[in-house]
Parts: structure tokens; C-alpha cells; sequence
């Protein structure tokens, strides 16, 4: 702490000749220092006012007007994670080892693909969720589900890991494939028992990633998923998760502090879930 | 021998049928939403939907005319990049030109974890905080545009930082080295040679920026107001695309569930064509 002080006071001196050198110099200085400060802001903000209020009863089996029992909300959150990575996951990575193994460059449905991918990651979540209401949840007459919901999320999170299987399949060096096609070993083998393997930490940390992705929807789940309070039954069961949850129970206004708490056990969960993503994608990567 | 080829073959197919969900995707999506809103639109008529200033969807006879809703989203888009750009520029250029190894190393995580805190807190902390501050401290009802500039300002944020962080840093080291050399100083170089030489991708970062937040649905939906009317007043309340149709989807039928629906294909269209000129961008920075 001492030396970056003292590293500032040098730098700030060292610009005092030169004006337009000094005030870009104070405003690199003073963005980054603002965004730090807003992140830490909404964090601490929520933390403090939250974590009060996470009382026993908030974590109660049923869920009644009273208690704003958070429990049921998180069940269906896990349900709607699991089944929307069931989806999303292995066609993703398939799409990818597609895309990186088994593709010839400058291809014409590559290029498609690659076009489309891109659009999938730029479309709100709110026409995701209009897309599956119209799509799961009427022409194909799933109504509010699980099902529908998590067919929902499960599309939106396809690029992500498209993105970061196709990054952590790039990174494998070509090495590995010339050793194992070296020793007599077949492409399909190649690509499951070697580059695979390697490519795990990467692969991994896009799947983290599109779990807090999930976690936090809202707008693609409330029309797909529904909003009923309970633990859905079954797979065409509705029920809302922790995110709907939050929103809704925010907007009756009635419940302040027990939405606070929510925020708190959203936030928390989302946080963990985007450190573990970097440490994941950190301490497992192999040098190469 | 020959199973062997069968399934090195099969699994081929595999892939390619997972690679081409992305195709699916996007032509469903496309299909069912223009499908469902189009129709509604030609029975509003072109120019009274897309013209109107009256969204009165329950009276008899109702009016849908989005145009408030049109002009609330790039209201409250370009509130969001006035305030988000130029911070996220100068956060940017102070991660890839200024900041200490020992800093990134926390930096980074930082601006990660700002992208991935849920629309639904961030709506939540503007709800608690900055209404309520800009209630009390700048004038109007506090639910307003400004609110939700300054919010959508802060959530676009780690996307501009992102691109455009990566833009300046693969501009060549002897750029930097060349302008130093003729007595340029490290600011004077970053500002007037590095970015001037990264701008398309900062370019980039501004217009998946602007997707991001015209995009936003949960958290403008909180603190925008949502009123469905024109007005100049950057402290009264508005209403964009994205929140008319969370706002109404759970109680419509009929025709005014078609409009909402058709809400979603204009927000669409937007979304497409902010893509396209994205991927054009793209395409011509790899051209010169």
C-alpha cells in the first residue's frame, strides 16, 4: 500500500510540467477508483443491510406470506441450474469440438454458425423469455414448467459455453493431437482422451459462468417458469426460482428486509460462484 | 475395423448436428417471435403502432402505440452510455496502460464480478439507494430517467471495460515505444496514439454496450417509472420496450398479448441490427 502511495506521488510530481499529461493522468486514476468504489458500494450496501435479517425463518420448509421463506425458491433455482446445464452443456461443447476440431477454415456454414452464436449472445434475456413462452410454453403446450424454463436458459447459456469450450480447445497445443495421431490413435480417440483433458479447467470455468448466468435470470424465466410460491412438482410443475423470487417479493414492497436477505443469498451464491470460476480457470490450467 | 470408421463417422455427425443448434436456434426464435408479432401489427396498423403516442391497451377502444416505449428505451440507452463510456474508456485505458501487476490481480476479478452481480440486485440496490437519492437530492419522483441512466450507465460498464481493454492492448508495443521516442509522454501516448489506434474495437465495446442496455429489463423496470408517455423531462418517469412487457405479459390476452409480443420483435429488430453492424465492424477491421 505504502509503495503505490509512494508510486503516485512520484508520478503525480513527474506530470506537474506537462497539464494534459497530469489530468489524463487523474482521470485514469480517478474511473478506476470509481468503479471500485461503486462495485464495493452495492456489495457492502447489501451485505450490511442483509445479512441481519438471514434468520431462521427465512430458511423454514414451507413457505407462507409471513416467514418469505427463501427455501422452495432455491430448490427450484438447483432444479431449473441442473437441467438447463443438461442442455446446454454437452451440445455446447459438442458445437465447439465441431467448430475448432473438425472444421475446415473459411467454411461456409462455419461462418454461419459463428454469425449465429454471436446473435444467440446478444439477445436480451427478456426475448428469450418472450421465445419461450410462445415457444415451449404454447406450441408445444408445456405451460409454466420447469421444463419449459429451463429449455429456456438452456439455449441462452449455448453460446457461453460454445465460447469457452472453443477458447480452452484452441489452447490445447497441436503437439498433442501429432503425438496421439503419432501413436496410431483415431481422431474420435484424440479428441476424447487427449485434447479433452487438457482443455478441462477452460471448459469448466464457462460452465461456472453460465451457472451464475442462470442463477441470476430473471426476465427469461418469469414468463417460462412461472411464479408460483411452492417447490414445483415434477418437471412440468411451475414454481419460481430465487431470482423471480427476489424481484417479486421487492416489488409488494411489503417485505424489505427479508429482501435484503434475499439479495444477500443471491449475491453471495452468484459471487462464490464467479471466484470459483476464475480460480477454476487459474490453478487448473496446465502450462503448456 | 469397420465399426471403428462407423463410429468415427457417426460421432462426426454428432458434432455437426450439436454445431448446427445454434442455426436452430436463432431460426426459431426468429420464426416464432415474427410470427406471433407480426400479424399484430398489421392489425394495429404499421403507423399506428409504431407511431403512436397512446398505449391505453384496456380501454375500448384500446390504442397500442409504442412510440413512448421506443423513445424510453433510447432515452434511457443514451443516458446509460453517456455515463458508462466515458468512465469505462478511462478504466480501460488505465487497466491495459496504467495498472501495476500487483492491482490487476485484483482489478480484473473486480470488473468480472460487476458483469456478474444479476440485473435483479443492481435493480433492487436502485430501488433502496438511488431513488430515494436522487428523490431527495436532484428533484422529480426519483423513479425517472436519469435513475435509470445512471444505473444502466454502471451495469454497462464491465462490457465496455472488457472489449475495449482488450482492443488497447493488442495495439503494437512499438506504437507506445515510436511515440515515446519522439518525447511524447506515457499519457499523452495512451490518449492521443494507443486509443486513436484501438478504436474499432472500442467501437465494438460502445455498441455491445449499447445492446446491453437497451436490452435491460429487471432493473430498469424498477427505478424507470414506467410510464408509458413522451416527455423531455430527464426527472420524470418513462417506460421502455422491455419493462412494458413484463409489465403486462401476466395479465394479457388477445390482442394486447399480441402488441407485448410484438413489443418483443421491434426491441428484436433493434437487437439484429446493432448485431449486424457489430459483425460489419468486425469484419472490416479484419480487411485493413
Amino acid at each position: 500500500m505504502k509503495t503505490a502511495v509512494n508510486k503516485f506521488r512520484d508520478g503525480f510530481r513527474a506530470r506537474l510540467r506537462h497539464p494534459f499529461s497530469l489530468l489524463a493522468f487523474l482521470l485514469v486514476w480517478a474511473a478506476m477508483l470509481l468503479t471500485v468504489a461503486i462495485l464495493a458500494f452495492i456489495v457492502i450496501h447489501i451485505l450490511v443491510n442483509g445479512i441481519p435479517y438471514l434468520t431462521p425463518s427465512l430458511f423454514e420448509w414451507e413457505y407462507t406470506s409471513d416467514n418469505c421463506s427463501v427455501v422452495f425458491a432455491i430448490i427450484n433455482t438447483l432444479n431449473i441450474v441442473g437441467m438447463a446445464l443438461l442442455i446446454g452443456v454437452p451440445i455446447g461443447i459438442f458445437a465447439a469440438i465441431y467448430l475448432v476440431e473438425y472444421a475446415k477454415r473459411g467454411n461456409r456454414v462455419v461462418r454461419i454458425i459463428r454469425l449465429t452464436t454471436e446473435t444467440l449472445s446478444g439477445i436480451p434475456s427478456i426475448v428469450y423469455g418472450l421465445f419461450g413462452f410462445i415457444f415451449f410454453n404454447n406450441a408445444l403446450g408445456w405451460g409454466y414448467s420447469m421444463m419449459s424454463g429451463s429449455f429456456t436458459v438452456g439455449i441462452m447459456i449455448l453460446p457461453l459455453v460454445i465460447r469457452s469450450t472453443e477458447e480452452a480447445l484452441k489452447s490445447v497445443p497441436d503437439s498433442f493431437r501429432e503425438g496421439s495421431f503419432g501413436l496410431g490413435a483415431g481422431k474420435l480417440r484424440t479428441v476424447f482422451r487427449v485434447v479433452l483433458p487438457s482443455a478441462i479447467p477452460g471448459i469448466l470455468a464457462g460452465i461456472i459462468l453460465a451457472i451464475g448466468r442462470v442463477v441470476g435470470e430473471t426476465a427469461a424465466l418469469i414468463f417460462t417458469a412461472g411464479s408460483i410460491t411452492k417447490v414445483a412438482s415434477g418437471l412440468f410443475g411451475a414454481g419460481r426460482t430465487l431470482a423471480i423470487h427476489m424481484y417479486l417479493l421487492s416489488n409488494e414492497g411489503l417485505h424489505v428486509n427479508e429482501s435484503y436477505a434475499t439479495a444477500v443469498v443471491l449475491l453471495v451464491t452468484v459471487l462464490l460462484i464467479n471466484l470459483l470460476a476464475s480460480f477454476v480457470a487459474k490453478k487448473l490450467q496446465k502450462k503448456f | 475395423m469397420k465399426r471403428k470408421k462407423l463410429m468415427e463417422k457417426g460421432m462426426q455427425g454428432v458434432f455437426f448436428i450439436s454445431a448446427l443448434a445454434s442455426i436452430i436456434a436463432v431460426a426459431l426464435i426468429c420464426i416464432f417471435m415474427f410470427a406471433r408479432g407480426v400479424p399484430a401489427i398489421a392489425e394495429i396498423g404499421v403507423f399506428d403502432f409504431l407511431g403512436g403516442t397512446s398505449w391505453k391497451p384496456t380501454d375500448v377502444p384500446p390504442s397500442f402505440g409504442i412510440l413512448p416505449m421506443i423513445v424510453g428505451s433510447l432515452y434511457v440507452t443514451a443516458g446509460a452510455i453517456l455515463v458508462g463510456v466515458p468512465i469505462g474508456l478511462l478504466c480501460a485505458i488505465f487497466m491495459a496502460r496504467f495498472c501495476p501487476a500487483w492491482l490487476y490481480k485484483f482489478l480484473k476479478p473486480m470488473v468480472n464480478l460487476l458483469a456478474g452481480i444479476p440485473s435483479i440486485i443492481y435493480g433492487f440496490f436502485g430501488v433502496v439507494v438511488m431513488v430515494p437519492f436522487v428523490r431527495e437530492h436532484i428533484g422529480g419522483p426519483g423513479k425517472s430517467i436519469l435513475t435509470a441512466s445512471l444505473l444502466l450507465g454502471i451495469m454497462i460498464l464491465p462490457t465496455v471495460i472488457g472489449i475495449s481493454e482488450s482492443a488497447l492492448r493488442a495495439v503494437p508495443d512499438m506504437y507506445y515505444e515510436g511515440s515515446l521516442a519522439l518525447g511524447a509522454t506515457h499519457e499523452r501516448t495512451c490518449f492521443k496514439v494507443i486509443f486513436p489506434a484501438a478504436r474499432s474495437g472500442v467501437l465494438a465495446a460502445v455498441v455491445l454496450g449499447i445492446g446491453r442496455a437497451i436490452g435491460e429489463t429487471m432493473a430498469v423496470i424498477m427505478i424507470a417509472g414506467n410510464q408509458p408517455r413522451l416527455t423531455a423531462d430527464i426527472l420524470q418517469g418513462i417506460r421502455t420496450m422491455t419493462a412494458n412487457i413484463v409489465l403486462e405479459m401476466g395479465y394479457s390476452e388477445g390482442l394486447h398479448q399480441e402488441a407485448l409480443i410484438a413489443t418483443g420483435v421491434v426491441l428484436f429488430v433493434f437487437i439484429l441490427i446493432l448485431n449486424f453492424s457489430l459483425s460489419a465492424l468486425q469484419n472490416r477491421k479484419k480487411e485493413a
